[in-house]
Order: structure tokens, then C-alpha cells, then sequence
């Protein structure tokens, strides 16, 4: 496997804040990729130094083996973005922004409309490309952004914060439309997010970002067994849980037993095969289970694993943290 | 894909697309296409036209004298604005596409430059044509070819200022109103409504240093015959003029932060 992105010790400060943070990171060829993390954390200063748009203060990072810095335009030929911000001319139609983009990557005329005509059929366009951008929704807008990324056959195509401000089937749909990307045009693709869902749904590994360091990289699946113990609750039909609780001390596989709700949860060792073992257990005990429910970590249990903290309760925090690099931010220009 | 120079200065196809999408805007706006175009005629039949009522014979200060006057106005504020106007691609965010591209920095700005210069022209043209339409006499058919040179350069000058005044400023709140702040006393002292000669020697000296001075007067020398300058005077003033604004524009640009 080739990688696609290659960084080491990737770092960039704004005026003594630390938005990216020694970041050492390879993106292999073919996959997708997610930066999680609450805003504010880094991912977007991250995906814009690899973009070429920021350059970093300190390391280094290589898009498909250029440079950032050095072979900056080696990059950009390679790449597609579609930034977290519109970056569609809202007064040309869908059609004639793709037009301009194929012109600025030295598309020819015939390439540039077989790949237009490719790409509406592919997001499903066709028919809303000679309507005023202005005029389409947020989603169909959003299409054309990801549509228009991807016109040149990049390499790799970065989306940041891909769905933010659609609503959930629109996001549904668009996530549709990357893995369909990935799938059927391998190309990388490389996103940020803060919605848990999107990274867990669409991410072959995530970058768990937390200001500004990588605090785990990892499959989703492999994130969410770090977290460690599976949960089963199980209630029994007589309400008997107290002696069944200190009957349930001599196995091994159970780490621990807490009672809540009439219910007993139980953090277990191993998955689906423990759920047998514990019906025969309780039979031969004669207890009758009434219900019994298996719970795998979530990719938010990991996310509040590795960094301590919900992407919600960080919110806060982070407003406040920009507000400052913002005022700070004034003052440089 | 075949490995493309994209490094080069003058990048042909680039150019045109950054061409194309100025006009089509240009086009596609009708309010703005129209505003464009009432805005001097109101000036032109509002102001200039009773004006020279008042002058008149004894001072030879006819509507021929203003219409040259309302044609550099015109390319005042449309080549100021379309240079400025990159402010506007920043805040929605459409210079970021621009400007990731693999396209050289100077090309862009170039080809939307160009496309800023045509819509200006044209709009002067149309004022022209109005003016003529309303008695103005031109004085030769290549005088009128010759004024669309002054036109170019008056044009070039003016995008290059716009660029630099949008890419120092920089900030879009308060921006239009600090550009007519600018804008309108390089208007007013150009002479669009005063020959400089008539004027005492302290304001002269301050209408020496506007550029629009010299592109107003040349204007007037090869459409209608009247001018304060000789005319290569107005041209070489105007093509240093033009040259310097624009080449520090366009730096201003290549240097400008697309976020």
C-alpha cells in the first residue's frame, strides 16, 4: 500500500497558540480517512496545510509524495477540496462552475464534458446543473461542491466538515455518495468531522484530534475495543437480582456487576458468545431471564475515553477558546 | 493525465476562464448591468446637461466638454470596483477554488482583470454612444479609436488601485464606504467638471497628482478635441501610472491570504 499523505511532526501556531501540534500521520492509498474532534481541536488548520492553502510553522507533510510547501502546485493538481465554508460562485449555475473548475485544472473540451456529464450522473445531478447555485438547496449545493471536488480525478480529495448544517437524510444521502466515490473511482478521500456517526459510518481509520494532537489513530472497531468491556444488562422475571448478582461473582469473564433499574449490568469480557452461556448459567440456577441486552462501545465511548470529555461538553469551552484566537486573530491583520 | 507546467506566468486557458466568468456575471446580474449604465446617463442628462446650460457660449463649456468628463467616471468606478471586488469573492468564500487551483497567481488575477477591464469599457462605450445620441460631436473616427486607448490604460490604472485598496483594507465592513471616500475626491478633482486651467494654482497642483486628470484629459482630447495636456503627456503619465498600480496589485494579490 502506498500512502497517500505522509506527515512528520506537523505543527502550526497562531501567535503562541498551538493549533496543530506535532502531528505524525500516514493516509494510505484508497481509504477513507477522518479527523474527529470537537471544533476548534485542529482538524480543519490540519486538512488546510495539507490543502496548501496554510503553510505550517514547523514539520513536514507530503500529498501524494510532494511536498506541501516546496511542490505546492504538484499538490494542487493532485488533490480535490471541498472546503467547510460554500466556495461555489452563487451567481453562475451548477453547470458553469463546473466548467469554470475543469478550465482551471487544463481540462480540454472534450475531457471537460465527458467528466461533467461523469459526475452529474454520478451525484445524480443531471437536470439541476443550469440552475443559478443561489437557487438550489443547501444539500444539492453541497453535492455540486463534493461534484466539482473530485472533476480533476484527484488523488485525493479532502471534504471539510462534508455535511455540517444538512439535515439528516441529505447527510445520509451525501455519505452515500462519498463511500459510492471511494468505492467506485478509489479515490482517497480525507474529512473532518465532529458528528461521531459520520466518522464511525464512513471512516475506514479515525484520527482522534484533541487541541491540536492526535490522542488515537485506529480503526473505529479498534478505537471502540480500547474503550475495552462489552455491557450486557439482563433483567430477571422474579426480581431475585441480589442473589443472582452474588451468584454471577464466580465467573471469570464478568468484571464487574452493577444493579440499576432493576436491571443488572454487567461489563463482560468477549461478545455475542457470552450471551448463551450466561441463559444456561441463570437456567441452571433456575432463574428466568425476562429480557438480556448486549452493548458494544460506541466510537462516543472511546472519543470520551481518549480525551476525557464529550464533543458536547467541549463546545463550550471551545467557543470561548475561539473568541480569543478570533480577537487575537483581528489584531494580526 | 499528461504532466502540465503549471508554474508558468501567462497561462492561457486559466486567463480566459477568470475572462469569462467576469463577463458572465457582468451579463447575469441585470440590476447591476443596468445600474451600471443609468448611473452616468443620470449624471450625463441630470447634471452635465444643465450644466452646460449655465455655461455655455461664453465659456465655451458645452456638453462636449462633460461627456468625456461622465466616460472617465464611468471607468472609474467600474474598474475600481471590479478590483475591489476580489474582497467580495473572499467573503464568499470563491477565492479559496480560485486560489487552490494549479493555476499561477499572476494569471488569475490577469485574466480576472481583463474581464473587470471589458465590462468597463463597454460600459464607457454605451456612455459614449449616449452622449453622441445627445448631441456630443466627436471630433474624428480615430480620435474615437484612439480614446479607447486612453480608456485601457485609465482602466488598468484604476484595477490596480481597486485590487490594492481591497487587499490592504482587507476587511469587508466599512470597506465601500472608505472606497467612496477615495473614490469620489479622485472623481471630483479629475476635471470632469472644471477645466484645470480656469482653476487657482493650489487646487491645480492637487488635480496634477489624481490620475484620472490625465485620463479625463485624453479622453477629451481624442473624442472631442479639447485638452489641458498635450496628449503623449497624458498617455506616458497614464502608462507609468497604469503599469506601477497594476504590478503592485497584482503582488498584493499573489501575497493575499485566501482564508
Amino acid at each position: 500500500m502506498n500512502n497517500i499523505i505522509e506527515t512528520e511532526g506537523l505543527t502550526k501556531e497562531f501567535d503562541g497558540l498551538v493549533a496543530v501540534n506535532h502531528i505524525n500521520l500516514n493516509v494510505e492509498e484508497g481509504e477513507i480517512f477522518g479527523f474527529l474532534g470537537p471544533n476548534g481541536a485542529g482538524k480543519t488548520t490540519a486538512i488546510k496545510i495539507l490543502c496548501t492553502i496554510l503553510n505550517p510553522t514547523s514539520g513536514s507533510a507530503k500529498v501524494c509524495g510532494y511536498d506541501v510547501v516546496q511542490q505546492r502546485e504538484k499538490v494542487r493538481e493532485c488533490i480535490g477540496i471541498v472546503f467547510q465554508d460554500s466556495a461555489i460562485d452563487r451567481f453562475l449555475t451548477g453547470k458553469e462552475n463546473l466548467d469554470f473548475h475543469a478550465r482551471m485544472y487544463h481540462m480540454n473540451a472534450e475531457t471537460k464534458e465527458e467528466r461533467i456529464a461523469e459526475v452529474l450522473d454520478l451525484l445524480e445531478l443531471k437536470g439541476k446543473e443550469n440552475i443559478k447555485v443561489n437557487d438550489y438547496s443547501g444539500g444539492i449545493q453541497r453535492r455540486f461542491e463534493v461534484a466539482r471536488g473530485f472533476m480533476n480525478h484527484p488523488k485525493a480529495l479532502f471534504l471539510d466538515e462534508p455535511t455540517l448544517g444538512l439535515d439528516i437524510q441529505t447527510r445520509r444521502s451525501l455519505w452515500d455518495y462519498i463511500r459510492m466515490l471511494n468505492e467506485k473511482e478509489g479515490i482517497t478521500i480525507i474529512l473532518t468531522t465532529h458528528y461521531i456517526e459520520e466518522a464511525d459510518y464512513l471512516c475506514r481509520r479515525v484520527a482522534i484530534i484533541d487541541q491540536g494532537k492526535i490522542v488515537a489513530l485506529d480503526t473505529p472497531e479498534k478505537l471502540k475495543e480500547v474503550v475495552g468491556l462489552n455491557l450486557i444488562s439482563v433483567q430477571i422475571a422474579r426480581g431475585e437480582d441480589d442473589s443472582l448478582a452474588n451468584l454471577l461473582q464466580e465467573i471469570k469473564w464478568i468484571k464487574n456487576i452493577e444493579l440499576c433499574n432493576g436491571s443488572l449490568e454487567l461489563s463482560i469480557d468477549g461478545a455475542e458468545e457470552r450471551i448463551p452461556e450466561l441463559i444456561d448459567f441463570a437456567d441452571n440456577h433456575e432463574f428466568v431471564i425476562s429480557s438480556i441486552e448486549l452493548h458494544k462501545p460506541s466510537l462516543e465511548d472511546a472519543y470520551l475515553h481518549y480525551t476525557g470529555k464529550t464533543i458536547r461538553e467541549e463546545e463550550g469551552s471551545v467557543k470561548k477558546l475561539w473568541k480569543a484566537m478570533m480577537t487575537r486573530g483581528r489584531g494580526r491583520r | 493525465m499528461p504532466a502540465i507546467e503549471v508554474t508558468k506566468l501567462i497561462d492561457p486557458l486559466p486567463i480566459y476562464t477568470m475572462w469569462l466568468r467576469e463577463m458572465k456575471r457582468f451579463l447575469r446580474v441585470k440590476a447591476r448591468l443596468v445600474s451600471s449604465v443609468l448611473m452616468p446617463f443620470l449624471f450625463l442628462a441630470f447634471l452635465a446637461l444643465p450644466l452646460s446650460f449655465i455655461s455655455g457660449m461664453s465659456t465655451g463649456i458645452d456638453l462636449n466638454f462633460f461627456a468625456p468628463g461622465i466616460v472617465g467616471m464611468t471607468l472609474l468606478f467600474a474598474a475600481t470596483m471590479s478590483g475591489a471586488s476580489v474582497i467580495w469573492d473572499k467573503e464568499f468564500g470563491f477565492l479559496k477554488e480560485v486560489l487552490v487551483a494549479p493555476v499561477n497567481r499572476f494569471s488569475i488575477i490577469l485574466g480576472r482583470s481583463l474581464g473587470g477591464m471589458t465590462t468597463a469599457i463597454i460600459q464607457a462605450l454605451i456612455i459614449v454612444g449616449i452622449a453622441v445620441a445627445m448631441g456630443v460631436e466627436l471630433s474624428s473616427g480615430s480620435g474615437f479609436l484612439l480614446s479607447i486607448v486612453f480608456m485601457i490604460l485609465t482602466c488598468a490604472t484604476f484595477t490596480g488601485f481597486g485590487l490594492i485598496l481591497a487587499t490592504k483594507l482587507g476587511d469587508t465592513e466599512g470597506f465601500m464606504a472608505i472606497m467612496n471616500l477615495i473614490v469620489f475626491p479622485i472623481f471630483f478633482l479629475s476635471g470632469a467638471f472644471f477645466p484645470l486651467q480656469a482653476m487657482p494654482a493650489w487646487l491645480r497642483y492637487i488635480m496634477y497628482i489624481d490620475p484620472l486628470t490625465y485620463g479625463v484629459d485624453g479622453l477629451r482630447g481624442t473624442l472631442v478635441g479639447i485638452n489641458a495636456f498635450p496628449l503623449w503627456l497624458d498617455f506616458v503619465v497614464l502608462l507609468v501610472l497604469s503599469i506601477a498600480l497594476a504590478s503592485l496589485g497584482a503582488y498584493f494579490f499573489s501575497k493575499m491570504e485566501a482564508d
